[in-house]
């Protein structure tokens, strides 16, 4: 029986020769993100910044009156709607922020979807809601606050363990790949202006979860290395533990993408963005693991007296091998 | 770390089958066959945003507390100083800007009044603070202001009761299953399952309910009551419907002191006028109650007195004839419908603090349907490109990993159901970074073990090498992964927690099953089979 081998053994890649002007490009690209975010904003949704957000679907009609829904919800007087289709044209949502200055009436976000939908019933018989969220200004700031705290925390939880783990120099590493991993995925909501909402920080902490493991990966393989070829100059020795990784890093990888390609052509479309955004986080997540966290450590100047050498009885075997 | 003992080996198994068995009854509900009753039924409840359902968060207005508690206190002050020996006389009473205020006409008497009212406050919270400030200004004026400790433990209070009221109404709209909880100081959760239209709940919820008769100050013009201005001792009360108003005001006048609180009701239905047959809600006192309203109207025959609701008028009737039996019909402009709304609001006893919607979130149960087929259909494709995928890579090994992988899915849904927890469309997503990171350790293992066999180590040496090398990185990653899910399930809120949930459980049953099971059946297959040669 031939297995399937997508990367042949022993290659050598020279990855990190091109560090510095993928460094540069990285560090671009996370200013750009940076300031889009600033200059354009993020399409918060309603749970960050209150307001509702209602899922109607049209069971007669093969596509949602949107102009005509847009002037009905609009004379209700809490300002314009944005309308967007849904999976299909006559499935829409329709979005709502909280008016300016309406911090304390706490019982508004609930109102306006409430009339919002009293409004749709009467006027189309046939419409279907198929859900209703409404978040006062109160408990979306709590949830932002909340959603922030977590991701905060636990990145900078991830990194004390490494450091720990490991050395300090390779903690700074995992913390400069998640935070750009984070800012590129944030710079693209901004710059698309896609729905930035709580299940997206979830999907935010997912592809913190897969570009960790594959930094945890490569930098267990640099440790070892660094034990077993003392006097090899370091970007050499990168270069061979990502090499040797490679496999590894394109299949696993790869099994990840039949998973969720198949969620995004099979799966639910309430989760379509959700699994999009970890979709394009494993690219994110690979590349950064490569090119972010490991360059990085050439220059917090780790070298092979971090580690004590712990021989084993297979290594002493070898070595002696070796020298004979 | 190739050698597992018998007693070991049945003892993973067992795990594993418990596990496994925990799922089944789970998976056999998707079928929409019913379990059997006699069997022990571990569930793994779908979230409302795959089952369908409302979630309502509510919050009690502060705001209401505090009037009310001011409220409370002027009458007490104003009894406690009728009272005194001797006398004190006290004027220019104003309860107005959330403070109460008075001044004391005799300057000497200040220190007498204030050893009076001190009793009247208790300490609230533990820091010693009490639960009203009472200041001395310019010598004779007391202001009393309710501290935010003060309130706070009113709130409090006010909440446990208001939880059992909205228990009751909940219960009175016959809806099934629904999940009551009290969240903080001052918010209860509610959670309804499969319900369509959640209006008539949330109309139920946000109903106070405090029902009060109150004589009409028949002295008020309509132009005093239409710029606001209340006689000495009354105050002005707005319709509820414009279209009852008398004379064109859309409120009345009506005396603040002297009417009946509906608090003493034991009875409330929806019936119909027996000569309109308009939709009316029918009242029945208790006995003291009844007492009390057959004085009130036998002392006001012809004149009107309003109802009152939630600080609205509903009607305001003539006083006939004295109404002695105990029971009495509320008019309005009802619907057969609000009038039970009403009567169940009535029935279940007022809400002792104002309740406001502040967070809403209702899935249709189409939707939610349609989400757990799509998930599930998604899932068996995904699997099963996986496993052609891996085993396609790794041969035998990718079997292994693959049957890993199946066990794994089933025990993380297994020690849900055997810990009742909910699965939402946030857990599913946990459960994909799991079956990720569960892929990754195989795929780790396995680059290991080639590597090993390429420089050279024979195939037994080879697996033991892959899997101890392996699993440091293993290791590391899923304490990372920990600390990550448990920073998330401590600080995220809803969605977060039920990602981070799935992903702790998951991280647990996937290095069991990656690494341990896998490394069970390599180890007993190359004891089996001696092979010379790995194809890997």
């Amino acid at each position: 029986m031939k297995l399937l081998k997508l990367i042949p053994d022993n290659t050598n890649i020279h990855f990190l020769k091109w560090r510095v002007p993928f460094y540069t490009v990285s560090l671009l690209l996370m200013a750009a993100s940076i300031a889009l975010v600033a200059v354009k904003g993020l399409n918060l949704g309603v749970d960050f910044v209150g307001g509702q957000m209602i899922r109607v679907t049209f069971e007669q009609t093969p596509a949602a009156p949107v102009a005509e829904l847009r002037e009905q919800v609009g004379a209700l007087g809490f300002g314009e709607p944005t309308i967007q289709e849904f999976g299909k044209p006559n499935e829409i949502s329709i979005r709502m922020k909280l008016p300016e200055g309406s911090e304390d009436k706490p019982e508004l976000a609930e109102q306006m979807a409430r009339k919002i939908t009293t409004a749709i019933r009467a006027a189309h018989p046939d419409a279907r809601i198929d859900g209703v969220d409404s978040v006062s200004g109160k408990v979306s700031s709590e949830l932002f606050t909340t959603g922030m705290l977590a991701l905060g925390l636990a990145m900078l939880g991830i990194s004390i363990y490494i450091w720990v783990r490991f050395e300090w120099q390779f903690g700074v590493g995992a913390l400069f790949a998640l935070i750009h991993d984070v800012t590129l995925t944030i710079g693209l909501f901004a710059l698309t202006q896609m729905e930035f909402d709580l299940n997206i920080v979830a999907a935010v902490l997912t592809l913190i979860g897969y570009s960790l493991n594959d930094n945890i990966v490569v930098y267990d393989r640099v440790r070892e290395n660094l034990k077993k070829y003392r006097r090899m100059p370091m970007p050499e020795l990168l270069d061979l533990s990502v090499n040797e990784t490679l496999s590894r890093t394109v299949v696993t990888s790869l099994s990840l993408l039949i998973t969720l390609v198949s969620l995004l052509l099979f799966g639910p479309d309430v989760i379509f963005g959700f699994t999009a955004a970890i979709t394009l986080g494993i690219f994110v997540g690979t590349y950064s693991s490569i090119y972010m966290a490991t360059p990085i450590l050439i220059w917090l100047k780790v070298n092979a007296g971090s580690f004590v050498p712990t021989e084993t009885e297979i290594d002493r075997q070898e070595r002696l091998a070796r020298e004979r | 770390m190739l050698d597992f003992p018998r007693w070991k080996q049945v003892w993973y198994w067992a795990l594993t089958l418990l596990c496994v068995a925990a799922a089944v009854p789970s998976l056999y509900s998707i079928g929409s066959a019913p379990w059997p009753d006699f069997l022990p039924k571990p569930m793994v409840n779908l979230g409302l945003d795959l089952a369908g359902g409302s979630h309502i968060l509510l919050e009690a207005d502060p705001s209401q507390v505090s009037r009310q508690r001011i409220e409370n206190m002027e009458e007490s002050v104003r009894s406690r100083v009728r009272q005194a020996e001797p006398a004190i006389r006290i004027g220019d009473i104003s309860s107005r800007d959330g403070r109460l205020s008075f001044m004391v006409e005799n300057p000497a008497q200040v220190d007498m009044t204030r050893e009076l009212i001190l009793p009247l406050t208790t300490g609230a919270g533990l820091t010693g603070q009490r639960d009203w400030d009472i200041k001395v200004e310019d010598g004779s004026r007391f202001v009393l202001t309710p501290t935010k400790a003060g309130i706070d433990l009113a709130v409090g209070q006010a909440m446990e009761t208001a939880t059992e009221v909205v228990r009751k109404r909940i219960d009175a709209l016959g809806t099934r299953e629904p999940t009551i909880i009290r969240q903080g100081n001052d918010r209860i959760v509610v959670q309804v399952p499969g319900l369509k239209d959640p209006a008539a709940l949330k109309s139920l919820l946000g109903q106070t309910a405090k029902l009060e008769f109150k004589l009409v100050d028949t002295t008020a013009s309509p132009t005093d009551i239409a710029q606001g201005i209340a006689p000495p001792g009354s105050e002005i009360v707005p319709y509820a419907n414009a279209q009852d108003a008398r004379g064109g005001v859309a409120a009345i006048a009506v005396k603040r002191l002297g009417g009946i609180k509906g608090d003493t009701l034991t009875d409330a239905r929806q019936s119909n006028e027996s000569q309109t047959n308009q939709p009316v809600v029918s009242i029945t006192f208790d006995q003291q109650g009844g007492a009390k309203f057959a004085k009130l109207t036998t002392e006001n025959v012809n004149k009107p007195f309003a109802i009152i609701l939630d600080g609205k008028v509903l009607s305001a009737p003539n006083i006939n004839e004295p109404i002695l039996g105990g029971s009495a019909q509320i008019s309005g402009s009802f619907t057969v419908e609000t009038a039970n709304q009403l009567a169940i609001s009535l029935r279940s006893g007022a809400l002792p603090v104002d309740l406001k919607v502040i967070e809403e979130r209702t899935v249709g149960p189409d939707l939610g349907a349609d989400s757990i087929q799509k998930g599930l259909v998604a899932m068996l494709v995904g699997t099963l490109a996986l496993a052609a995928f891996i085993i396609a890579t790794y041969g035998r090994f990718g079997v292994y990993a693959c049957l890993a992988l199946i066990i794994n899915m089933l025990m993380i849904l297994g020690v849900m159901a055997i810990a009742n927890t909910t699965l939402t469309l946030p857990g599913i997503a946990g459960f994909v970074l799991t079956i990720g990171a569960a892929v990754d350790a195989n795929v780790l293992i396995n680059e290991r073990i080639r590597e090993e066999r390429a420089r050279g180590r024979r195939v037994v040496q080879s697996v033991e090498m892959g899997y101890k090398e392996a699993s440091r990185a293993i290791f590391d990653a899923n304490i990372t992964n920990v600390i990550a899910a448990v920073l998330m399930f401590l600080f995220g809120s809803g969605p977060i927690r039920g990602f981070a949930i799935v992903l702790m459980i998951g991280i647990v049953t996937s290095v069991f099953t990656a690494v341990t099971m896998t490394r069970m059946w390599a180890a007993n297959w190359l004891r089996r089979a001696r092979p010379t040669d790995l194809v890997l």
